[in-house]
């Protein structure tokens, strides 16, 4: 194989440009550098008896919508219960202060995620605010050892 | 009995001596670099060896291994009823382990050879002693193109390897047997992080790219200079970068994955 120089060049030019072309597709199809969007948002505070699996970063959903991540996750001292900060875009500032919060795993085996459900107030969350009505991700033990226990409360009654 | 232990002793001080005079090479090569990019037509014309010739090999094995994914992870997935996460499987393990790995084995086995028999051959007929006369320095006329041909060459060629992997996933999951094409790459895109898997991923080529250039230059430049010893040092490049590359990548993925 034979190539003279500008054969080369407009190779070697064409080779580095395919290779960024990749890399700007892995960056921007491939992962969610382009669904991260510059929107700081605001941040709530929430605190939960138990979080589970919760991770940070895990999304929070209005109506299964996606409006923001879970920013923080951290023990209040105090009540030893979880601290849990969610950053929500902007452009979702329209929740009520009243919205109330529950963790929720997405199918059997999935991630868990937080749910938000609004409320009915006029005044709307703002930065620094804090969610006051929570429910706590269902730990599969508790529940079984609930069930159980009715079930031999049951038995004893008759 | 003592003929053995000295036979062991002898091949130990060898190889010691070996990684010696590779950490002693890069060293003396390092201030060389700068030079080599004062002469950016002998790099183009490496990119051109080492980034050029191997895209077709890359782009080959990386359609080919992105298909077999898409296959065998779509018939796993499909026993656990989630075969809409036949991307995040394809995509996660090309950027994550196989397009570095696998781009960094191709490229000793395409490159790395080729630049060991080709500076091993100038040694032996003498040439890079011919430079010497000259006052011409080879390790910045000859080595310090090559390596940074080499270390601007592998990032690109990984990226290439993992995009059409992800694109062969697709051609396999999608078009063959059907998984929802939106489905395929939004789980791409929520599954997979820039910053933990895709830079990840980048540094790790990179990194491979240092290793495999960095070893094929030294092997040509210390073999012994006959047609046996190019032959061997020619097969070392090969061995020792393929160990060096999985025993790193074994390092990398436990600092930068660690659950």
């Amino acid at each position: 194989m034979k190539y003279d120089t500008t054969m080369r060049d407009v190779w070697v030019g064409l080779f580095v440009a395919l290779g960024l072309a990749a890399l700007v597709m892995l960056a921007l199809r491939v992962s969610n550098l382009a669904s991260l969007s510059n929107d700081a948002g605001y941040r709530v505070v929430a605190q939960f008896d138990n979080i589970g699996g919760l991770k940070v970063r895990a999304p929070i959903k209005l109506a299964g919508v996606v409006v923001g991540r879970v920013e923080s996750i951290s023990i209040d001292p105090a009540t030893f219960r979880a601290e849990v900060g969610l950053r929500i875009e902007n452009r979702y500032g329209i929740l009520p202060k009243d919205t109330s919060a529950a963790i929720y795993t997405s199918g059997l085996l999935g991630e868990q995620y937080i749910g938000l459900l609004p409320g009915a107030e006029e005044a709307v969350l703002k930065d620094g605010d804090r969610i006051t009505i929570t429910q706590s991700s269902i730990v599969l033990e508790n529940l079984i050892g609930q069930f159980l226990y009715n079930k031999a409360a049951e038995g004893e009654k008759k | 009995m003592i003929r053995g232990f000295a036979l062991l002793g002898r091949r130990a001080q060898d190889a010691l001596a070996r990684l010696g005079r590779l950490h002693l090479f890069l060293l003396a090569l390092l201030p060389a670099l700068p030079a080599g990019l004062l002469r950016p037509r002998l790099v183009v014309d490496q990119l051109f060896a080492i980034g050029v010739l191997s895209m077709q090999i890359i782009l080959v094995s990386g359609l080919f291994v992105g298909l077999v994914l898409g296959l065998q992870g779509y018939n796993i997935l499909t026993t656990f009823g989630s075969a809409e996460s036949l991307g995040v499987v394809v995509a996660l393990s090309l950027v994550r382990e196989l397009g570095p790995v696998i781009t960094a084995l191709l490229f000793a086995g395409r490159a790395g050879s080729a630049i060991t028999a080709e500076i091993g051959l100038m040694k032996s007929t003498e040439q890079l002693a011919g430079m010497e006369m000259m006052a011409v320095d080879p390790l910045k006329r000859v080595v310090a193109p090559r390596f940074l041909a080499g270390f601007l060459a592998m990032p690109l060629l990984a990226a290439l390897f993992s995009a059409i992997g992800v694109l062969g996933g697709y051609f396999i999951g999608v078009g063959l047997l059907g998984v929802d094409a939106g489905a395929y790459w939004s789980q791409i895109e929520s599954r997979v992080d820039f910053h933990e898997d895709i830079v990840n991923g980048v540094i790790k080529s990179l990194v491979f790219g240092i290793v495999a250039i960095w070893i094929a230059v030294f092997e040509g430049f210390d073999c012994v200079p006959t047609p046996d010893g190019v032959s061997r040092a020619t097969t070392r490049t090969v061995v020792n970068t393929s160990l060096a590359v999985l025993g790193l990548d074994f390092i990398m993925t436990a600092l930068m994955f660690n659950v």
